[in-house]
């Protein structure tokens, strides 16, 4: 298997030096493609302007968590990515030299994804790119921005290989990353945590036998006093993510002849490897205070930056699509007023702040700031082998689900009595219902009311789950249950035997029609 | 046994929050005192007893030594 060759996409011209759309995506990674289909398939005209011509160089974001998968599916391109990626449940944790533990992160079965698939950025964005295409998107590539006047409607200036060219957008849509020039042209504060601990990146071409998990090393003999992570990606590519310290020199650290060495270390001396992609980097963790702004909404990287452990970053960005996607639709259509779009705001707006949280967590325990620090981590770590308790403090990332929207404005409280697993503001869960899956039955278009034996409700399509046991049990349903599901698939709200009147008020407070 | 710690991560980073800003000696005096707070928390001597036997392990096995008040 050769190193992989990036497609070159084709340039196309505007054809004149000031045009009109309804919406732009500024930006052609995975958020911004991924927004682009969601708006497609809703039937809303989208445009996307990207500054280069073509996908993510080096693999980048690698780890895509069951609830993207599950979001790529609705999309209709979950099967490239499945199929051409690494699908995984389980990981182990090593200390020194020895394993401290393994985890299986989705113990469940009758889900139609697993927790994770590993598939480069770039696949994952070339599969986007052909579905956005497919779809009638139009991706603008070599089409940079460079300015952006908000006094009256957004009007975007972008430089393309034909010259200055002016857009009239309705909407803006910032999926531009954590350089974000949405952002910078708006002047707009991007406050939070900085790390100062350097780490490596190596993307490593090799033959091996380990198996498909991901392993965590604190402090291994090849690497004393550092981390490690060790994942396999698609082609025979190996993620390897070692911390290097606060003293780390990058521009040396960058050097093959170093990296070699390092990985020679972890490796040992009879493996052939071949470097495809080396990194050295520090991260923040920060955030936009809104991510609307009028007209310009913010997501993914550009909105929220995490650390990478815990897979955070690409997952929660696509999320944040989701979320926004059904709703603008639903806006563009005249079908909700305006303001439903406040809600992206409300919902991923503590989205980002448990991704902060939690990713800052793992940073603390994988790079401990203090001598008491690092005591109470290595404590942890030598009684995580025996205890138990032990092991539930160890945090090498705690990896990637879909957020739960609580005291959401779009969600009806229970008024009956239910577990809390998929209370109001959850992603509805996966079960086998006769032959089929679920969740493609579930939201998309329109509104789901998701029912077990329950009455059906005028105007709203929907499913019976009644004859699955599994999605009885996932439900907490009884005979008479009826859960009604967002078109992003998450759950606004639950009862046990529903009046059509109820249902209708959920659904006007879902779309924000009463508040 | 163990009951387990509820909140692992909110646990955790209290207790690494307690020691933010303080120096080594410090930090060892307040991980005393917590320690006599959590034991008088617990109570019971039997219970206290295997907890400290188990504490010690490591650094027993590290000498290559036993624990003699192996409680497990």
């Amino acid at each position: 298997m050769g190193r992989y060759q990036p497609p070159i996409y084709v340039y196309r011209s505007l054809g004149a030096s000031r045009v009109g759309r309804r919406v732009v995506v500024v930006g052609a990674g995975p958020v911004g493609l991924a927004l682009a289909i969601d708006l497609r398939l809703r039937g809303i005209d989208v445009a996307l302007i990207d500054e280069d011509d073509t996908v993510s160089t080096g693999s980048r974001a690698i780890c895509w968590a069951k609830r993207s998968l599950e979001i790529f599916d609705r999309l209709g391109v979950a099967r490239p990515i499945v199929e051409r990626g690494i699908t995984w449940n389980t990981g182990k944790v090593f200390h020194r030299d020895r394993l401290v533990y393994g985890f299986n992160l989705l113990p469940e079965t009758d889900h139609a994804f697993p927790a994770f698939v590993n598939l480069q950025q770039y696949h994952v964005e070339e599969a986007l790119v052909a579905r956005a295409d497919a779809l009638g998107a139009e991706v603008l590539w070599n089409h940079r921005l460079t300015g952006l006047d908000l006094r009256g409607q957004p009007t975007l200036t972008v430089d393309t290989p034909d010259g200055e060219v002016t857009i009239e957008a309705d909407w803006v849509l910032a999926c531009d990353g954590a350089k974000s020039q949405v952002r910078r042209l708006m002047g707009l504060d991007f406050r939070g945590q900085v790390f100062e601990d350097r780490f490596l990146i190596a993307d490593v071409h090799m033959q091996a036998e380990f198996p498909t998990e991901r392993w965590f090393w604190f402090d291994p003999p090849f690497h004393p006093g550092g981390s490690a992570l060790l994942h396999r990606q698609a082609d025979d590519i190996w993620r390897i993510d070692l911390q290097l310290g606060r003293d780390a020199d990058p521009v040396e650290e960058r050097k093959p002849e170093r990296v070699v060495s390092r990985l020679r270390a972890m490796l040992g001396p009879d493996r052939r490897f071949e470097l495809a992609w080396v990194s050295v980097y520090t991260f923040q963790c920060r955030r936009l205070e809104r991510f609307r702004h009028g007209r310009v909404f913010f997501l993914g990287d550009a909105a929220h930056q995490v650390s990478p452990f815990g897979a955070r970053g690409g997952n929660s960005g696509i999320q944040d699509a989701d979320n926004l996607g059904w709703k603008l639709a639903l806006v563009l259509k005249g079908a909700a007023p305006e303001h439903l779009l406040d809600s992206y705001d409300a919902e991923r707006g503590p989205a980002a702040d448990e991704n902060i949280l939690h990713s800052t967590r793992s940073t603390d325990f994988i790079t401990p700031r203090s001598e008491a620090s690092r005591r109470f981590r290595d404590a942890a770590l030598s009684l995580a082998g025996d205890h138990g308790f032990a092991r539930a403090l160890v945090n090498s990332g705690r990896l990637s689900v879909a957020s739960v929207y609580r005291n959401s404005p779009l969600s009806t409280p229970d008024v009956d009595a239910f577990p809390e697993r998929l209370c109001p503001g959850s992603a509805a869960a996966d079960a086998r219902v006769g032959d089929e899956w679920l969740l493609p039955r579930l939201g998309g278009d329109d509104f789901t009311l998701l029912r077990f034996g329950s009455e059906d409700s005028e105007g709203i399509p929907s499913v019976d789950a009644l004859g699955s046991s599994v999605a009885r049990d996932r439900y907490g349903a009884e005979s008479g249950t009826a859960y009604l599901i967002r078109p992003d698939q998450h759950v606004a709200a639950r009862w046990r035997r529903p009046t059509r009147e109820q249902v209708a008020d959920a659904l006007a407070r879902a779309t924000a029609r009463v508040s | 046994m163990s009951k387990g710690i509820e909140r692992p991560d909110e646990v955790y980073e209290a207790l690494i929050e307690l020691h933010r800003d303080l120096d080594d000696a410090s930090s060892r005096r307040i991980d005393a005192r917590l320690i006599l707070l959590l034991a008088a928390e617990i109570g019971n001597a039997d219970t206290l007893k295997r907890l400290i036997a188990a504490a010690r392990e490591e650094a027993d096995a590290g000498r290559g030594a036993s624990s003699p008040t192996h409680g497990r």
